[in-house]
């Protein structure tokens, strides 16, 4: 064995919701832990809506693992949840604070930086406790083989370090998964892409304008044509002295439409609806972006591999329940139970008794079930069939089907079928639960907004500019194998820092002549990104984060 | 490893802290102190000794009682353990000759009542009119090996010795590999960097980080001020009358050659009578 090799009995990479709570259940567990971080802080590369959800049903809340989070990490508790189907400027609204209330025990909205920082600082007691600790501005780049053996990591800061445990707990688009060989980066399909405005408010406009109290908050979704035919949809959560507003889309369907990211978001930011909570006043914190992963569709089953261990994110444990975004809880879970694995098995011979025991925990603890619902894939089947979603549009669109949608009755049933559970994981990922049906609701039952929205949103240009960057000059962290607009255009639009004519941004595509012919070649300067991980999908590259402490520094995320 | 830092307050020259009097001269008694920015080079150096050897770091300043800011400012922003101040009325005034008397009887009462120093850490020369001989003459006061623009640095603690990377400019700059017997003098040049490429030292690195700036919040605590008395000094022989120099124009610190040859000599009676014999003709003007 490598001698020469620090050794530590756990080490966990990322320092989010899923790396905090194995690191933090390890440490209760006394194992020896050391956490590892890209970001100078952690949260400084972190995006989410963010709802983190307490479930009734979960082994594993932040609260359980960390005494005072809620206090001390998190904005404001959501108590009224609403969602808002759009057709134009008629728009009907539903109720739906009993789909937002079932299973759970609470859930609060957070800004990401403020949260994770607190964390990290848990964790660092906690783990240093044990003769380990928190390091950040440290990028692990891959995996420590010994005979073809996972038995460590390799980082771009620090010599090699050997571990009886390794938890990769780096999110979506994770180096280690892929370098397992548990994960691709292949299928659009198998991915969202959440693009997000931080927009300022004082405290008591908020209370106001929600009709909440100080200690309330609200949670308010979007759907229908407002983002035209890009199957997604837009929140706007309430924190303690801003709102986080933004959209998630699938991304094979914003490749398919070419659709700009930053527009989609200008659409719900501009749409008269939210003019009334703004009364013409707009100053934007923070523009942010990140990939979704879709648990449906990619939560490993077995996510682990020698005595690596997948959790969160990287585990593809993202859990989209319909309009409810399920990701931080979940990692969680996972990260407590791999710790829990960990702790039961410790000292068995067999390298990959932990992540046998997590896969079993995952599965025992109804953690899978929720991830990857089998009536989903029975679901599916049927609601990908494009004959079969055709027919349905069809009998939507048709004045049968709008007589159906539209009857009074069938509004009540509607604003029941949108709050139970059981219907809102059915709803397959089709146009017709995105946009059609939604639509219709709003025209057959929506009330019309008389007044128009003067809100102008920045520029991508001005969002680019306000943000911080440490840029690891010529060492870009990006690069671009194939550069033909057939390989790689699709970055141009959908890269949330790049646009077509906008010369600023990441992507760029250009026309060229060679030899008297013309083609349109696409060029990458790294620059501006995000580290969001769509080109890292939708373009021929090769994807790295960058080096620690490099790159985008969020500030609330 | 028990290492001295050798701090220096200067005025603040960053923006809207300086202040000028009618005439456009610098008011010091107005514009605040603050570590001379070369000095954290210093403690860097000294904080990467502690975190890959473990040990004590001393911070060290010669001023007014006010300087205890410079040190606790040391302590807060890099790293020490405790702070001596050589603060004295007798002291004011003092050119680097008398200032280097000063602190060599400074390191000199430590090692009679504190403790055995084995390295004497001093940032590259000040803005405000230092002239970068400070810390030479301290050494020669010291009578200690000195090894000046380091740019990085490793000790052998069981062979009791250092390897220094020296920063040789010249019109391609070089960099030299010394190494010098403990105690030594060293002065880091603007470009040293720590360098921490393992977990565990940077996991030390993080927790003595954390603890020195929970000691700087308590400073006076650790502060031990030394007047003349303490330090055994004739008050004739420092501060304004025992200035034997007046600044009057400011030189650059000559440039050291480029190309040579280091030799690693005992400080026993033979290889110095060696070296002496070597140098003789040069000392006789023969060398030209
Ligand atoms: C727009 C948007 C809205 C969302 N809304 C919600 C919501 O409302 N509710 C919800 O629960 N979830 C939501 N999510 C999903 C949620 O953010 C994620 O599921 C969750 O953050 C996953 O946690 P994690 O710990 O697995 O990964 P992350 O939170 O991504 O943490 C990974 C950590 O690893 C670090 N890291 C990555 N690579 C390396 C490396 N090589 N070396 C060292 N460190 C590394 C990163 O810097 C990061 O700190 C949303 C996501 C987006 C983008
Ligand atoms: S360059 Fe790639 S990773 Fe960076 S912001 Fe654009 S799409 Fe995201």
């Amino acid at each position: 064995m490598t001698d020469d090799h620090e050794h530590y009995e756990a080490v966990v990479v990322g320092c989010g919701p899923g790396g905090a709570a194995a690191a933090a259940r390890l440490a209760d567990h006394g194992v020896e832990t050391l956490v590892l971080e890209r970001g100078p802080e952690a949260g400084s590369k972190n995006v989410s809506g963010g709802l983190v959800y307490a479930e009734e049903s979960a082994p594993y809340t932040l609260d359980d693992l960390f005494d005072g989070f809620r206090e001390a990490a998190t904005e404001r508790p959501v108590t009224d949840y609403y969602i808002h189907n759009v057709a134009g400027n008629s728009v009907k609204t539903y109720d739906l604070t009993d789909l937002h209330e079932h299973d759970t025990d609470w859930c609060d909205s957070v800004l990401r930086r403020d949260m994770d920082s607190w964390l990290e600082t848990r964790v660092h007691e906690k783990t240093s406790a044990t003769g380990g600790g928190v390091l950040t501005n440290v990028r692990v780049n891959g995996l420590l083989r010994d005979h073809g053996e996972i038995v460590g990591v390799t980082c771009d800061e620090l010599e090699p370090i050997e571990a009886d445990l390794i938890v990769a707990a780096d999110g979506v688009n994770s180096e280690l998964a892929r370098d397992a060989g548990l994960m691709d980066w292949a299928e659009p399909e198998e991915w969202f892409q959440g693009v997000k405005a931080v927009v300022d408010m004082a405290p008591d406009a908020i209370d106001d304008r929600f009709d909440i109290g100080p200690e309330e908050g609200a949670a308010h979704l979007f759907s229908g044509d407002l983002f035209e035919d890009v199957r997604g949809g837009g929140f706007l959560y309430t924190n303690a002295d801003s709102l986080s507003i933004g959209t998630v889309f699938h991304l094979d369907s914003l490749v398919e439409q070419s659709a700009e990211p930053h527009e989609l978001l200008d659409a719900l930011l501009t749409h008269p609806l939210l003019a009334g909570w703004f009364k013409n006043e707009y100053h934007e914190r923070e523009y942010a972006a990140k990939l979704v992963p879709d648990s449906k569709k990619v939560a490993h089953r077995r996510p682990y591999r020698d005595r690596l261990v997948l959790v969160g994110d990287a585990a593809g444990q993202m859990q989209a329940q319909g309009p409810i975004i399920k990701g931080m809880n979940h990692a969680v879970t996972a990260g407590a139970l791999a710790a829990d694995a960990f702790a039961i098995t410790r000292g068995t011979a067999d390298p990959a008794a932990a992540g046998r025991r997590y896969t079993t925990l995952l599965e025992d603890s109804g953690t899978m079930a929720k991830l990857r619902p089998r009536r989903y894939d029975l679901a599916r089947t049927v609601g990908e069939r494009d004959t079969v979603t055709n027919a349905v549009e069809r009998v939507l669109a048709s004045p049968i089907g709008s007589l159906a949608v539209g009857n009074p009755i069938a509004d009540r049933l509607l604003q029941r079928a949108y709050n139970s559970p059981f219907l809102v994981s059915m709803l397959p990922d089709t146009k017709t639960g995105y946009i059609s049906l939604p639509t219709l609701i709003a025209e057959e039952h929506g009330k019309t907004i008389h007044w128009e929205s003067d809100i102008e949103p920045p520029t991508l240009e001005e969002r680019i500019g306000d943000l911080t960057y440490d840029t690891d000059v010529g060492n870009p962290h990006i690069e671009l194998r194939d550069e033909s607009a057939a390989a790689s255009g699709a970055a141009v639009t959908a890269c949330p820092v790049s646009a077509r004519d906008f010369g600023g941004g990441c992507y760029r595509s250009e026309a060229v002549t060679t030899n008297g012919t013309e083609e349109t070649l696409v060029s990458l300067d790294t620059q501006p990104c995000v580290e969001c991980g769509t080109c890292a999908i939708v373009a021929d590259t090769e994807w790295e984060h960058p080096r620690g402490g490099k790159g985008v520094e969020y500030r609330e995320g | 490893m028990r290492s001295i830092v050798l701090t220096k307050g200067v005025p603040d020259f960053s923006e809207g802290a300086v202040s000028f009097d009618e005439d456009g001269h610098l008011e010091r008694g107005k514009t605040p102190t603050v570590m001379n920015p070369n000095d954290e080079v210093a403690l860097q150096a000294a904080l990467q000794t502690t975190v890959r050897h473990g040990g004590h770091v001393s911070g060290m300043s010669m001023g007014p009682p006010g300087y205890g800011e410079v040190l606790q400012e040391a302590m807060a922003s890099v790293y020490t353990d405790d702070s001596y101040l050589l603060s004295d009325r007798e002291l004011a005034a003092s050119d680097t000759w008398a200032t280097a008397i000063t602190l060599s009887a400074g390191l000199e009462t430590y090692q009679e009542e504190v403790a055995d120093i084995d390295l004497v850490f001093a940032g590259f020369k000040t803005a405000d009119g230092e002239t970068g001989q400070t810390g030479p003459q301290t050494c020669w006061a010291m009578e200690w090996p000195i090894v000046t623009h380091v740019i990085a640095l490793d000790i052998d603690p069981d062979e009791r010795t250092l390897r220094a990377k020296r920063l040789v400019e010249g019109d391609i700059d070089e960099v030299e590999t010394v190494e010098a017997p403990l105690p030594c003098f060293v002065v880091t040049d603007p470009e040293f960097e720590p360098t921490y490429r393992t977990a565990s030292h940077r996991l030390t690195h993080k927790r003595l980080r954390a603890e020195t700036e929970e000691r700087a919040a308590n400073h006076d605590a650790h502060l031990t001020t030394w007047d003349h008395a303490d330090l055994n000094l004739d008050p004739d022989y420092i501060g304004l009358d025992g200035s034997p120099t007046i600044v009057s124009s400011v030189d650059p610190i000559p440039k050291a050659p480029s190309e040579r040859e280091a030799t690693m000599i005992d400080p026993d009676e033979d290889d110095m009578g060696d070296v002496l014999e070597e140098m003789h003709p040069f000392a006789a003007g023969a060398g030209d």
